[in-house]
């Protein structure tokens, strides 16, 4: 399983999956830091057949909620992942993937929604918890993962 | 029923650009066919990195100027360390300067592949995006994302990683590749030079909108080559100036609806930089491949019309690899990978071409390699006023088209220049007033 953490370090609750990556690491996973640009992504889940995107959201939900998506199973709803400031991003990186038969089997996306995304902040407390939180989830699906491998 | 042109006032708001870098809105007010308001609105925060410059040691600058922009980090790189070593007084050996023309020929493939098939083109096929087009034209997209993945690779193998790179380094390189490195690289070079006039043969079978304006284009221009690093700044109307002389010439305005500054020439107003610009003032530099495609599709300068921007970035697909693989079959590794550069005050002011056009820097050093002083104005910002101009020309043909036309039109518009908003708010200028 390969986990990429998505978001900008520096800009307060964007942090979010960078930071859920670093911690996975710490813990052992298999977890790399990206900003977010589409074809990146892609290129870093080429071959891969479990792959979990870790990403802040902007929805509305409470700040520091975790949402998750299977992406395998349904197409995403771009507007809930609309925090990258790339021509192109998460979400359009998963369903250009989709439409070219490019899209690991199994797919899930992790979102924290944050409330503060400027520059130079740290991340806001709801988010720290939440971070702790997905990462702790994660490698409990992790785990259910290596017994299916 | 024939389309009437209503007097009444009709707004026309994009509130969030899609398929451009960086946040950015447009905002267009039009009463019957005449324009009475148009603002390309950057509303990206501002980035300040003028003022974290200041105080750090020159050769701490590439590396934080290459944080402005994910997409073009090689050229803030290049424009600091061409300006900088302007200041120190500071030549670099042939095989450096080749080492930094190949560096920059990465960028360019990676930054044009992503905006030619992946943000420019839905507008020419009828798509919302990429991926509504992928699910009919796969074979397009996918050799868009191997161009581009190709470009990515040449940046990882010269600057150390794709994304803001690490190697380049006032006086050259931390650590220059092998021979064996880069003749590694071969093979996909000259199939990327196949699919570069692939591309353009492709560029001639769309249709583009009858719209010319009758520009002032500036970029560099090198006695003996296709400008990337070098060269005296030039236009079609008769600038032809040092980058030492930037300042003299073209101004940055604030404007009320816009986090990034607009730049324009002095008593003659917006300019466009970028591909356009480059094919139309240097169309004669261009390798004899690319010279000879263009011909075959009927494309020739001086080419007025901005929504062939496409062609030109095409066009320099085919440069950008055709030049690239030339360096890569001639290099031989310099003795050392970088010339020392000793600190001493001094002032120096650079432009190298990043793909989005002119990228300008300028700094003032200290005895002890401090910076005093930093400027930096990168492409997005000085086209920004002209984006808005082709706007009000285009608009009055378009005021009897259906709303939704009228917006994709007016957006694939702007994306002609493909916008980097991101490096655009990269500053802020602030003005207090008080009674």
């Amino acid at each position: 399983m390969l986990v990429i953490g998505v978001g900008h370090p520096d800009c307060g609750d964007d942090a979010a999956g960078c930071l859920v990556a670093r911690r996975l690491r710490e813990l052992g996973l298999r977890a790399i830091e990206l900003s977010g640009e589409a074809t990146t992504l892609m290129n870093a889940w080429e071959g891969e057949q479990e792959v979990i995107v870790v990403d802040a959201t902007l929805t509305g939900a409470t700040p520091g909620t975790i949402q998750i998506w299977d992406a395998a199973a349904a197409p995403l709803r771009r507007e809930s992942l609309r925090c990258s400031t790339h021509g192109m991003g998460v979400a359009e990186a998963v369903e250009l993937a989709r439409a070219l038969g490019r899209l690991p089997a199994h797919f899930r996306i992790y979102g924290i929604e944050g409330r503060k995304f400027e520059p130079g902040q740290t991340p806001s407390p709801e988010v720290t918890a939440a971070i702790e939180e997905a990462a702790r989830r994660i490698l409990e699906e992790s785990g259910k993962c290596t017994s299916q491998d | 029923m024939n389309p009437t042109v209503s007097k009444a006032t009709r707004t026309i708001k994009v509130d969030y650009l899609a398929r451009v870098e960086g946040e950015g809105a447009l905002y267009i007010r039009l009463r019957g066919d005449r324009v009475e308001d148009v603002k390309l609105k950057i509303f990206e925060p501002p980035r300040l990195f003028e003022a974290f410059l200041r105080g750090r040691h020159f050769m701490e600058a590439p590396d934080i100027t290459a944080r402005i922009c994910g997409i073009c980090p090689v050229a803030y790189q290049m424009s600091a360390i061409h300006a900088i070593e302007r200041a120190l007084g500071v030549t670099v050996p042939g095989a450096i300067r080749e080492l930094r023309r190949l560096f920059y020929c990465g960028e360019w493939i990676e930054s044009h592949a992503l905006h030619v098939f992946l943000l420019h083109a839905p507008d020419f096929l009828g798509y919302e995006d990429a991926i509504e087009m992928a699910r009919e034209h796969r074979g397009l997209v996918e050799l868009g994302l191997r161009l581009k993945k190709i470009g990515n690779h040449l940046v990882a193998v010269m600057g150390g990683r794709e994304i803001h790179p690490v190697s380049a380094c006032v006086g050259g390189f931390y650590r220059a590749p092998t021979r064996h490195e880069l003749l590694a690289l071969k093979p996909d070079l000259e199939w990327a030079l196949e699919a570069s006039l692939q591309t353009l043969r492709w560029t001639a079978t769309l249709e583009y909108p009858a719209f010319e304006q009758d520009y002032e284009f500036v970029c560099l221009r090198h006695p003996d080559e296709y400008p990337l690093n070098e060269g005296r700044l030039v236009s079609n109307c008769g600038l032809d100036i040092d980058a030492s002389e930037f300042e003299d010439h073209i101004i940055e305005q604030h404007v009320k609806h816009s986090n990034a500054l607009q730049a324009v020439l002095r008593q003659r107003g917006s300019y466009m930089v970028g591909p356009l610009a480059r094919v139309n003032l240097n169309f004669d530099l261009l390798p004899e491949p690319a010279r000879q495609a263009a011909a075959e599709c009927g494309f020739s300068v001086p080419c007025r019309n901005p929504f062939r921007s496409i062609q030109a970035r095409a066009l320099e697909l085919i440069f950008a690899c055709h030049e690239a693989l030339r360096i890569v079959e001639a290099y031989e590794p310099p003795a050392e990978p970088r010339v020392l550069a000793t600190p001493r005050e001094g002032r120096g002011a650079a432009i190298t071409e990043a793909p989005r056009g002119i990228l300008y820097h300028r700094y003032s050093l200290a005895a002890d390699g401090r910076i005093v002083a930093a400027r930096i104005v990168p492409p997005t910002s000085q086209n920004q006023r002209r984006i808005e101009d082709d706007l009000r020309a285009l608009l009055p043909s378009l005021a009897a088209e259906p709303p939704e036309r009228l917006t994709w039109r007016c957006e694939q518009a702007v994306r002609n220049y493909d916008p980097c908003i991101s490096c655009a708010t990269h500053f802020l200028r602030v003005q207090i007033e008080r009674d």
